[in-house]
């Protein structure tokens, strides 16, 4: 069997777990790993310029591609600026592998140089950690994190490898296991048969039946069983902001997304139900607004891996622990060979009430906010001229605020894994990194990353890490000189006191910014040259473009869920207008 | 309703931590814990008593069966089970008390495991109601110092918590 150093060995056990591209940042701990991967050409190492950018742009691949994202940072400082990215990770359920460095085995609890207990500080964020106290470890650790992170639920593993433990000096065995099992972790396979027969005849007794499908079927890569399910049952799907693209965005069944900024007929339509078939999705509190006023008259269906997802907020009426794909694939099956037949009228019914809310208030059908004019650029109509553009094919990352919600609403999904936004930790500073990954993965697709003057400045350094890589993404910015949602919030709920949410003329020139790392800057004030430099933007194949657009300061995001209180039918449809 | 809840855990570094923060992380009740190895030298038993509505219970032995550590998980409470707690504490016993608390402790079939001009050491073993009613029999003025081990647990009959 072949010798080799620790540090040769988390480099070959990378390679041998499938990684090709390693996000990471050197110090101190991680030196003798460094030394290995520069001794070799498989694993190819990016180097960020902040371990945040490392773990979002894995992250970002992770999301593009369904591998397993990978980062290595250092110890102390290098371990904890990763932590942000973690926890973005474990929040929305996003395979990925960090090893960070630690200092030497004898040193631990010392307060050694650049010492944190990695372990410790990120335990409630991961799926699992590992501290790796021996060289004849390594490999078997890192075939385990991966499995780990990838199988069941993913989520984010963290391996903590001590320096000393991938010393040069000390060569042991290389052996990757062919085969992990863990005795403690076997993820579900399938669904239970019973539920599926009953969740079967609920769906066909449904009346008014709403499919909410969320990440999990992203992720869960159940995109296709799931337009099947929705047509052959002719049932109304909304997504979740982490769902979007799993169900065809421009589909004529597709009634948009929910929740807090979701759709009047998506949210009115759940209210309403009878039943609801939530599918990976987990009735998190930006989708249920109050959760005893949630959906009164649904029977609820609920498929999800994850056990403690199920009855966790909103209980359950048949509960079904699973893998998406499996469990819908098992529905249609059902479906298919059943005695029981839908109530073809009522679900007739159904649709023309559902249209009728889309004809009232609905964003699609018509405008729903005042026309752009002049040097007034609605931010709607950005996401309009991109989806345009890119001919609704783009990955398009985002950062957190209105411009994310803008881009849910507007950008009509129509593939899983071309959405890539930090739902649940609503992370600002992820967009950037995130495109960056989503471009290596994806070499020659358009990745564009909609982002704020707000968010795009907590990451912004990356420009750096793209004009190394060559890395052509394509930022939006929607400029609107102020933190938007805070300040929507501000509006609606502290009398426009805009406490620390405006610049004040502090921003930087973000055309001359971005040509100083070598970039295209491209700045738009007015309405009717949108489209044009939108256009120029993306036919600079090669190039990072920062689109520095100005958009109307005073608007905000509707619909907005009325909270606290509110069910899901309550929503304020523009600033003086409520249901 | 007061919950005992049982899990075989990995012997490993760290594991105890996991359980311990997925409580105080979500805000779940420990009122006693109690953890030790088993003749499975790379398992340990912890037992742990929490109280709760059904539905958080659920999601307790729901969360603790998603540990990667946790192998297996039971509510010792849904089923007949039996129930054990170990208490030591140290009782003033000055002449006139010596007789009383004595007798106090026959009663409770406890045991008087170290004595002192001045104090009993006395051993309690039963559920933790028993435990209670003793410490109330004896009255708090005269308890120098007291110390419990923690609810542990079996189910009854040949049911158990193994691989």
């Amino acid at each position: 069997m072949e010798l080799l150093s620790g540090g040769e060995i988390v480099v070959r056990a990378l390679k041998d777990a499938g990684v090709k591209y390693l996000w990471g940042y050197p110090g101190g701990a991680a030196l003798h790993i460094y030394d290995a991967l520069f001794q070799q050409s498989d694993v190819q190492h990016i180097l960020v310029r902040h371990e945040q950018a490392a773990t979002h742009a894995a992250d970002g691949h992770a999301r593009s591609t369904g591998e397993v994202g990978a980062v290595l940072v250092t110890s102390g400082p290098g371990a904890t600026n990763a932590i942000t990215g973690i926890a973005t990770a474990y929040m929305d359920s996003i395979p990925m592998v960090v090893i960070s460095g630690q200092v030497p085995r004898e040193k631990i609890g010392d307060d050694a140089f650049q010492e944190t207990d990695m372990v410790g500080i990120s335990r409630p964020i991961v799926k699992h950690s590992f501290l790796v106290k021996d060289a004849t470890e390594i490999a078997a650790t890192i075939a385990k994190a991966f499995f780990i992170a990838g199988s069941g639920r993913p989520g984010p593993v963290v391996v903590d490898i001590p320096k000393d433990v991938t010393a040069p000096n000390h060569r042991v065995p290389y052996e990757y296991p062919e085969k992990i099992k863990i005795r403690s972790y076997q993820p579900t396979v399938k669904g239970h048969a019973g539920q599926i027969k009953r969740a079967v005849k609920t769906l066909l007794g449904a009346k008014r039946p709403v499919i909410y499908s969320g990440g999990g079927v992203v992720l869960g890569d159940a995109s296709s069983q799931l337009i099947e399910l929705a047509k052959s049952l002719n049932a109304p799907v909304t997504n979740t902001l982490m769902g979007l693209g799993a169900y065809p965005g421009t589909d004529d069944q597709f009634i948009g997304m929910l929740g807090m900024h979701g759709t009047f007929e998506a949210n009115t339509a759940m209210h309403h139900a009878d039943v609801i078939l939530a599918v990976g999705a987990r009735f998190d509190d930006r989708v249920t607004n109050t959760t005893d006023k949630f959906c009164p008259s649904a029977k609820i269906i609920h498929v999800d891996i994850d056990p403690t997802s199920i009855s966790k907020t909103i209980a359950a009426d048949i509960p079904i622990v699973g893998p998406c794909d499996r469990v819908l694939q098992e529905l249609i099956d059902q479906l298919d060979s059943s005695d029981d037949s839908q109530d073809e009228t009522a679900i007739a019914e159904w649709w023309v009430q559902i249209n009728e809310w889309r004809d009232r208030h609905g964003i699609y059908t018509k405008p729903r906010h005042d026309a752009s004019e002049g040097n007034i650029i609605k931010p709607q109509d950005v996401i309009r001229s991109l989806f345009n553009v890119t001919g609704g094919d783009a990955f398009v990352t985002s950062d957190v605020g209105q411009h994310q919600m803008f881009a849910a609403q507007y950008y009509l999904f129509n593939k899983p894994r071309r959405w890539i936004n930090s739902g649940g930790l609503g992370t600002m500073g992820f967009g950037l990194p995130a495109a960056m990954g989503v471009q290596l993965a994806n070499p020659g697709a358009d990745v564009a990353c909609v982002t704020g003057e707000g968010s795009i400045q907590m990451c912004i350094q990356e420009l750096s890490t793209c004009t190394q890589y060559g890395l052509p993404v394509k930022i939006i910015n929607l400029n609107n000189q102020a933190l938007g949602m805070v300040r929507q919030w501000q509006d609606m709920q502290y009398s426009s006191r805009y406490s620390s949410s405006i610049y004040e003329d502090s921003l930087p020139d973000f055309v001359k910014l971005a040509e100083s790392y070598g970039h295209v800057g491209i700045k738009v004030t007015h309405f009717d040259e949108l489209e044009e430099k939108m256009a120029e933007c993306f036919s600079l194949k090669d190039r990072v473009v920062f689109m520095d657009i100005c958009v109307d300061r005073s608007e905000h995001v509707y619909p907005m869920h009325v909270a606290p209180n509110g069910s899901m039918r309550d929503m304020w449809l523009s600033k003086t207008e409520r249901t | 309703m007061r919950r005992i809840i049982s899990v075989l855990l990995e012997n490993e570094p760290g594991s105890l931590s996991r359980v311990v923060g997925l409580f105080s992380q979500r805000g779940y009740n420990i009122d006693t814990l109690t953890v030790a190895p088993t003749e499975d030298q790379t398992l340990s038993r912890l037992t742990l008593t929490t109280h709760g509505n059904d539905q958080v219970i659920e999601q307790i032995t729901k969360n603790l069966n998603k540990l990667i550590d946790v192998v297996k998980v039971v509510d010792l409470t849904e089923g007949p089970h039996i129930e054990r707690e170990l208490m030591l504490l140290k009782v003033k016993a000055n002449d006139s008390q010596r007789a009383e608390i004595k007798r106090c402790v026959d009663i409770f079939r406890g045991q008087i495991v170290d004595v002192n001009m001045h104090a009993y050491t006395v051993q309690i073993v039963g559920n933790s109601d028993k435990l209670d009613a003793f410490i109330q029999a004896i009255g708090d003025a005269d308890i120098l110092e007291l110390v419990r081990t923690g609810v542990s647990g079996l189910a009854r009959g040949e049911k158990s918590l193994r691989l």
